[in-house]
């Protein structure tokens, strides 16, 4: 399933592997047997109906929850028993459903707090405060501004983030999952919540990134339009299997990604 | 290169305010009473800041600060008398008793470093739980402390531990100065110092992104089980060194004077001062220690008079006296004289 | 020694009963408005003394026998207890829960609210202890080498039915299938058409009820009354609440009795100064393996 896009050269592993993972909570199955492998500088998606277990998968590739079953390696290297903050550092990064910025902070602190794991300094440094410190906190500010200003966002650098407009907090979202450096971003249904104007944005924006940064997009998404635009390949989940996957057309008409979500004729 | 006014101002201003209360107490032009309040304010601004870090900053509700307070309390108690001073219990001084004044700050330190592990202990099984819990734990964490201590019968147990009068005259004799006076400012400036330090940093600003939400801030690359380590370590190891200066500013200890009561006393200042505000929680402090003793007077009905006042902030502006925001928030003047954030 | 350990069963389920009537008020109110009710413990030391007042009023006042006085008591207190159970909830939780305000500014007032009665109570009767006057002779039995007094028998008695009571009315009525209802979504009760402030007051109402009558137990069973009485039991029964599993009132029992059995057997073996050291600790472990107490349900949070 590795897709080849226009402007990469495809080094050998794969971004993203996922190894037939399952996940059991107590009795219920959230996700069975899940599988996919996602190369270099892909855009894919995953779509299915509520409940289905896609932000599950996430949780999962995050860290966040270890798989019951299965296995999940990111950049070649497995993500079996590391803590979220460590599966980052492995080089993956992500927003989510509900958007979850640190709202008493202000949007440049957003993102170097982001850069958490980055500092080269620890606790005594922190109060005693080297040439080290200084030029840490120098070079983390200065990457923020930067990232900001790409996004046009360096005007709102020390507002709050609930100042922002929804949209914009979106995008703040966003810029900060790409602060970590990533080679795989997770977007969990970025567009949900937005108008019209702004969904027209978001996918110039994804398409943006994916054309400027040299990262592995992948979406969960219940837009429709915005899937079909971007999405070179996608996957359905209904109940925690897989019930199709291919390309947007493919899936669009796929009989049993309709019965999914329009339900049966016959009852 | 900040401006000299910026760079300055403030340590010009310690030094003053330091050295005009040193001079006075020298000179007795201040009486004992009042000298005593102000060093029990400066032990107070140390356990409300210290407080504020776990209470305020990482938003969790630990309600058993007297607990690291005894720890610190008696190891710095213990140490300093059996050093420094001819006592019932250790006998003679281990060290010359003129030397008390040079290792005095490393015995409060010692202190703050054995309620530091304590707070370590107590924080350990907290990750596995949320909220509550943590109230429970140091709860029980106080309640444990304290009965240990009352069956330590050989350090006096519920009677009492003493003799830190004699260590402090000793320091006195060495250098003809109220040295308990300059040490409590002292410790005060440092612990505020600290605290300032640690959460103007990109690395303590972790602590207050794992109060506004723990999960994002565990999946943006934050430690957050070495974070709530640090943190509880600080808050408590700087208990401790209020602990130490608190009994040696009395001469005596008990462990009775570290329950739960004193506990609610901390937490009393960190609320009405406002959650995870520095300048909030030194003023706080300031003003309950005024509060309590111009409610001396009034004996009991202070407990009436204090919760009663914390219920009607918490009605009315449960944000505390300063909400989260630093005094430069409210006169954006200060900013010239000192950089809050 | 099949004695001694009847003996101390005995004595364990007797001094646990105090701990479970109280430990059941917290976990009602911790159920169904997440709050942990600081001022409980309090609320049963004033049961105690609107105990005290009653018994000795119908006494000396009126001059009726000591069984009279129980029976008028028991009631009589139950329902003033719960009355300032209910006043504290509309005085000072209320109005922060109608400003939505966080969680915490209700606990700190509830901390408070306790502080204010234990010191108000200091402050109006003095220091000076109270003794509870006798309501009726305790006869003490021995059975093998096991000795008991009707007065322990009546408590844990009393906690047991309280439990059966309390247990058929959450999960036998429409008032206690509503109070089970708002502790699983808080929104959606008055969405339903149920009155979500008249469940609360009746969880406060029945919550502090037992409180005070475990303060007229307690107040019979060690006569000395102080206003600081409280506050100990009151952590310790919050404690073993949230052991047994805090929400659900078998774990409030369970809790209750099993701290009563820690605390009863710690004095057995070992001197009685290690006893709020040990409970504390076993406590402790207890949550570290199980930390959602014994009878709780695990709730995670959706990411």
């Amino acid at each position: 399933m590795i897709m080849q896009t226009q402007n990469t050269t495809t080094p050998s592993a794969p971004v993203l592997e996922i190894n037939k993972m399952t996940q059991r909570f107590g009795g219920l199955t959230a996700v069975s047997d899940f599988s996919v492998t996602l190369g270099h500088n892909e855009i894919a998606g995953l779509i299915g109906p509520n409940g289905a277990g896609k932000t599950t998968v996430f949780n999962l590739v995050s860290g966040f929850y270890q798989p019951t079953e299965g296995k999940i390696i990111i950049n070649g290297q497995p993500t079996a028993k590391l803590k979220p903050h460590k599966v980052t550092a492995l080089g993956v990064a992500r927003t989510f459903q509900n958007i979850r910025l640190w709202n008493q902070m202000s949007v440049l602190d957003n993102i170097r707090v982001a850069q958490h794991g980055k500092l080269d300094y620890g606790f005594l440094q922190a109060i005693l405060r080297s040439k080290n410190y200084f030029k840490c906190e120098e070079r983390i500010e200065e990457e923020a501004r930067e990232l900001l200003k790409v996004f046009d966002l360096d005007k709102y650098a020390d507002e709050l983030p609930t100042n922002l407009p929804y949209g914009l907090q979106r995008k703040l979202e966003i810029v900060r999952a790409l602060s970590e450096k990533p080679k795989l971003l997770l977007l969990d249904e970025p567009a949900a919540g937005l108008n019209s104007v702004d969904i027209q944005e978001l996918i110039r924006l994804v398409r943006w990134i994916h054309e400027t940064f040299d990262v592995t997009i992948w979406m969960i998404e219940h837009h429709m339009d915005v899937m079909m635009q971007l999405c070179t390949d996608i996957k359905v989940i209904d109940f925690g299997q897989t019930i199709a996957e291919g390309t947007a057309e493919h899936v669009r008409n796929h009989p049993a990604v309709i019965t999914a979500y329009l339900g049966d004729d016959n009852i | 290169m900040k401006p000299i006014l910026q760079r300055y101002s403030v340590h010009m201003l310690l030094v003053l305010v330091g050295g005009i209360v040193t001079y006075l107490a020298y000179e007795e032009a201040i009486g004992l009473y009042t000298l005593s309040v102000l060093m029990f304010m400066g032990v107070n601004i140390i356990l409300s800041t210290s407080l504020n870090l776990v209470n305020g900053n990482m938003g969790e509700f630990s309600c058993g600060h007297a607990g690291f307070m005894c720890v610190g309390a008696y190891v710095s108690s213990i140490l300093g008398v059996l050093l420094f001073s001819k006592d019932k219990v250790f006998g003679a001084p281990l060290l010359d008793p003129s030397l008390a004044l040079y290792c005095f700050p490393l015995i409060i330190l010692a202190g703050g470093l054995v309620a530091a592990v304590a707070g370590l202990l107590v924080a350990l099984p907290s990750y596995k739980t949320r909220g509550d819990y943590l109230a429970i734990i140091t709860i029980a964490a106080n309640y444990i402390i304290i009965s240990l201590i009352e069956n330590l019968g050989v350090i006096g147990g519920s009677r009492g531990f003493m003799g830190m009068k004699k260590v402090v005259n000793a320091m006195n004799d060495t250098v003809d100065l109220p040295w308990m006076v300059i040490w409590v400012f002292l410790f005060t400036v440092f612990t505020v110092w600290i605290l300032r330090r640690y959460n103007s940093s990109t690395f303590g600003k972790g602590v207050s992104a794992i109060c506004q939400d723990e999960v994002a801030a565990e999946i943006m690359s934050v430690n957050t089980n070495k974070m709530k380590t640090i943190t509880f370590m600080l808050s408590s190891g700087l208990a401790g060194v209020a602990g130490g200066l608190f009994a040696y500013i009395i001469g005596y200890v008990n462990p009775g004077s570290f329950n739960i009561l004193k506990s609610t006393e901390v937490l009393v200042m960190v609320y009405l001062g406002g959650m995870a505000s520095l300048s909030g929680a030194v003023m706080s402090a300031m003003l309950f220690t005024v509060l309590l003793e111009l409610l001396r007077p009034l004996q009991i009905i202070k407990w009436v008079v204090i919760p009663l006042l914390l219920i009607i902030v918490m009605q009315f502006r449960p944000e505390g006296i300063m909400g989260n925001r630093e005094l430069s928030d409210i006169f954006p003047k200060l900013k010239r004289f000192y950089r809050f954030k | 020694m099949l004695e001694s350990i009847i003996q101390n069963l005995i004595n364990a389920l007797q001094w646990g009963s105090f701990y479970a009537l109280i430990a059941l008020g917290y976990t009602m109110v911790y159920g169904v408005l997440t709050l942990i009710n600081f001022a409980h413990g309090d609320v049963f030391m004033v049961g105690a003394y609107i105990a005290f007042f009653i018994a000795s009023f119908i006494l000396s006042v009126l001059g009726l026998p000591g069984w009279v006085a129980l029976a008028l008591t028991i009631p009589l207190t139950m329902i003033l207890t719960s009355m300032v159970g209910v006043s504290l909830e509309r005085i000072a939780y209320r109005p922060l829960r109608r400003k939505g305000a966080h969680r915490l500014y209700v606990v700190i007032t509830a901390l408070m609210c306790g502080l204010i009665l234990e010191n108000a109570n200091l402050a109006i009767f003095g220091a000076s202890r109270k003794a509870f006057p006798e309501l009726i002779t305790t006869h003490v039995y021995t059975i093998g080498g096991v000795t008991f007094t009707n007065l322990k028998i009546a408590v844990i008695i009393t906690a047991i039915l309280s439990f059966f009571i309390l247990q058929w009315i959450v999960t036998r009525t429409k008032v206690g299938m509503a109070m089970r209802a708002i502790s699983y979504d808080k929104f959606a009760v008055p969405l339903m058409g149920i009155p979500i402030d008249s469940i609360i007051v009746i969880t406060f109402a029945l919550g502090s009820g037992f409180a005070g009558l475990a303060g007229i137990f307690f107040a019979m069973s060690y006569p000395v009354l102080e206003p600081y009485m409280g506050a100990l039991i009151g952590w310790k029964a919050f404690i073993a609440a949230v052991v047994g599993g805090i929400g659900d009132i078998r774990g409030a029992f369970l809790g209750g009795f099993l701290l009563g059995a820690v605390e009863i057997l710690v004095v057995a073996f070992f001197p009685s100064t290690y006893r709020d050291l040990i409970a504390f600790t076993v406590l402790l472990i207890i949550l570290s393996i199980k930390p959602t107490g014994l009878f709780g349900i695990a709730k995670t949070t959706k990411i």
